[in-house]
């Protein structure tokens, strides 16, 4: 709630300032006009073809002049694709990951960056530090012995293997403190210890309130980035069991394949994300753009 | 909602600066506590692994016998150093990187600074310019793959009939091949670094530019001599991230080889380093050499952020 109706808030507010400044030298001309309408055709070309190849047959697509339009085989290619890989499977599995990783990261990471950001203990500026240089390192360094300590507690081929790996992240511990630091003043936290308020109550009366709104948006980040994960899915799963990711992989790698069935297949199951993306997009446009002030 | 607006006017009175709290607060006991959870489970499933994936690359190891792996020391370092493959793909991931980040990120700087203005339709230019950070590695390779078709894929098609020009052979040569594993990460990731650079834009002070106009600096003078000196930190951060997912480049490559297997095409073309380890632990079942793979390439990511940390600070201390 607070999220919804707090950012546009502060987003009348920032254009308001903007435009109203005169100090900001350059209003749009018709060439911006023109160019960034070239850039969103280049950004979105791809995945409007996607639909044209979705919704021809494959003989369609081979003609001569090939089609710019969208046609009407979508379902049939649909059918076929669905034979080919477990593409409902694959998205039912992708959203208890996706919904699993994302509780779970949105309360870890903010119950730890208000730590580092309000609660002074020993070691903090080590263990803060230490978090952010992990950034660094690349995921090809834990695979081998994830995926061992994975078959060695059964969990191989199972959806616990792709959730307790990704539960938490450094970046969003990180990007919690960067907010909360910000957002609620010490004086507010003195405020409640000062009153007799244990921690735990100065977190969930003071803190939590407060921190919605960047809650809200590592809740839809790390939505998407674990709908997105392929690299980890692909080598803890099999693809009787997949991701929707590791779907995609068997149909575009599996036997016939064929132009058309592989594009309906891949923009079923992009498709969803792609309209709730478009929906919340506005609100992960704010979180990119704040976290990279912050950051 | 009111206890919220509430709040947030209280914060904004009391958010005066007062004397520096030196005070130990209660609480600071429970900080281990909010902490834990996420040191527990990065500790076991991140942490862990890095260090004993070090511990494997020193073994011969092989994924029906992991308990029964004996100790080779160095071998499997001399072993991936001796080998053509290594180098091919080390090789392939620095020319693959260039390609992918150069142009995206002076593509992403240029856009950010066309959106810096004030125009009509500004979140919808945002969200479209998303779009394709929003799409999986995985659909977005898979939907490349056919663009870049050799016979029926429309970009031939566009070079052939309406350019013509001759056909690209996008999967059998090696350039060719390359640009296009480069243009899948460079449509994913370009719209979300011009998000990065304007938001750095417009935290830059207005009054700057203000000046600069006084003094009849051209806009693009303005830009060269406010925005890119302003935007230094975002720049190296932009340039640190796409360092790092360039060298561990792997879902793309993989992916844009026709069957699926990591060998980078039927000649290696475009086998980056993490296809590489991919193939020698999966396919090739020699998990001590995948290990050791994976330890040369965080070496390799610490010293290629370090040598371009150190680039953009010397250019930054030389133009002061």
């Amino acid at each position: 709630m607070t999220a919804t109706l707090d950012r546009p808030q502060q987003e009348s507010s920032r254009r308001r300032k903007r435009n109203s400044s005169p100090g900001k030298p350059f209003a749009a001309g018709p060439s911006t006009y023109i160019i960034a309408s070239l850039i969103t055709l280049v950004s979105v070309f791809p995945l409007y073809y996607t639909i044209v190849m979705a919704s021809h047959t494959n003989s369609e697509m081979a003609a001569k002049v090939p089609p710019f339009l969208p046609n009407g085989s979508f379902f049939t290619n649909l059918k076929a694709a669905l034979k080919l890989a477990p593409l409902n499977k694959g998205m039912f599995n992708s959203l208890i990951v996706s919904g699993t990783v994302t509780i779970g990261t949105v309360a870890f990471c903010t119950l730890g960056g208000f730590a580092f950001a309000k609660l002074r203990f020993r070691g903090s500026a080590f263990l803060l530090g230490f978090c952010v240089l992990t950034m660094m390192v690349p995921m090809q360094m834990g695979i081998i012995p994830l995926y061992m300590m994975m078959a060695k507690l059964g969990l191989a081929n199972h959806l616990q293997a792709v959730v307790l790996p990704t539960l938490v992240t450094a970046f969003g511990v990180f990007f919690m403190r960067q907010y909360i630091s910000s957002a609620v003043p010490d004086e507010l936290i003195e405020a409640g210890f000062v009153d007799g308020a244990s921690s735990f109550r100065v977190f969930f009366s003071i803190v939590l309130p407060a921190a919605r709104p960047a809650m809200a948006v590592l809740g839809m980040l790390t939505f998407l980035t674990t709908w997105n994960d392929f690299f980890w899915p692909i080598i803890a799963l099999s693809t009787q069991n997949p991701t929707v990711q590791v779907a995609f992989q068997s149909l575009a790698t599996g036997y016939a394949p064929q132009q058309s069935i592989i594009m309906a297949g891949t923009l079923y199951g992009t498709l969803p994300v792609l309209i709730v993306f478009a929906l919340l997009g506005r609100h992960i446009v704010g979180g990119i753009m704040q976290g990279a002030v912050k950051g | 909602m009111t206890l919220t607006h509430a709040r947030r006017t209280a914060v904004r009175v009391s958010a005066t600066p007062t004397a520096k709290r030196r005070r130990r607060r209660p609480g600071s006991r429970a900080a281990y506590a909010y902490v834990a959870p996420f040191f527990l489970i990065f500790a076991a499933f991140a942490v862990y692994p890095w260090l004993d994936t070090a511990w494997v690359s020193l073994h011969d190891t092989r994924l029906t016998t992991y308990n029964h792996s004996h100790w080779v020391g160095f071998a499997n370092y001399r072993n991936l150093f001796g080998h053509k493959f290594f180098w091919n793909a080390l090789k392939n991931t620095f020319t693959i990187g260039i390609i992918s980040t150069v142009p995206q990120l002076l593509m992403a700087l240029g856009i950010a600074h066309l959106l810096n203005t004030r125009m009509r339709g500004r979140t919808f230019f945002r969200v479209a310019l998303l779009m394709p950070y929003a799409t999986s590695l995985a659909a977005a390779t898979v939907i490349f793959v056919e663009l870049f078709g050799v016979d029926f894929g429309l970009i031939n098609w566009v070079l052939h009939h309406v350019l013509h020009l001759g056909k690209i052979d996008w999967q059998g040569s090696k350039w060719p091949s390359q640009i296009a594993v480069s243009t899948i990460v460079t449509w994913r990731w370009t719209g979300y670094n011009a998000l990065i650079y304007l938001a750095g834009m417009q935290a830059i002070d207005e009054t700057l530019y203000e000046a600069a106009a006084i003094d009849g600096a051209s806009r693009w003078r303005q830009f060269l001599h406010v925005t890119i000196p302003g935007l230094r930190p975002t720049i190296l951060f932009t340039i640190v991230v796409s360092t790092i997912g360039a060298s561990q480049l792997f879902g793309e490559p993989l992916l844009y080889d026709p069957l699926g297997q990591p060998s980078g095409g039927t000649s290696g073309y475009y086998q980056t380093l993490g296809v590489l380890m991919y193939q020698q632990g999966w396919t090739n079942d020699r998990l001590g050499l995948a290990a050791a793979t994976a330890w040369t390439m965080f070496v390799i990511i610490v010293l290629a952020v370090a040598l371009n940390t150190y680039l953009v600070r010397r250019r930054d201390r030389a133009s002061r």
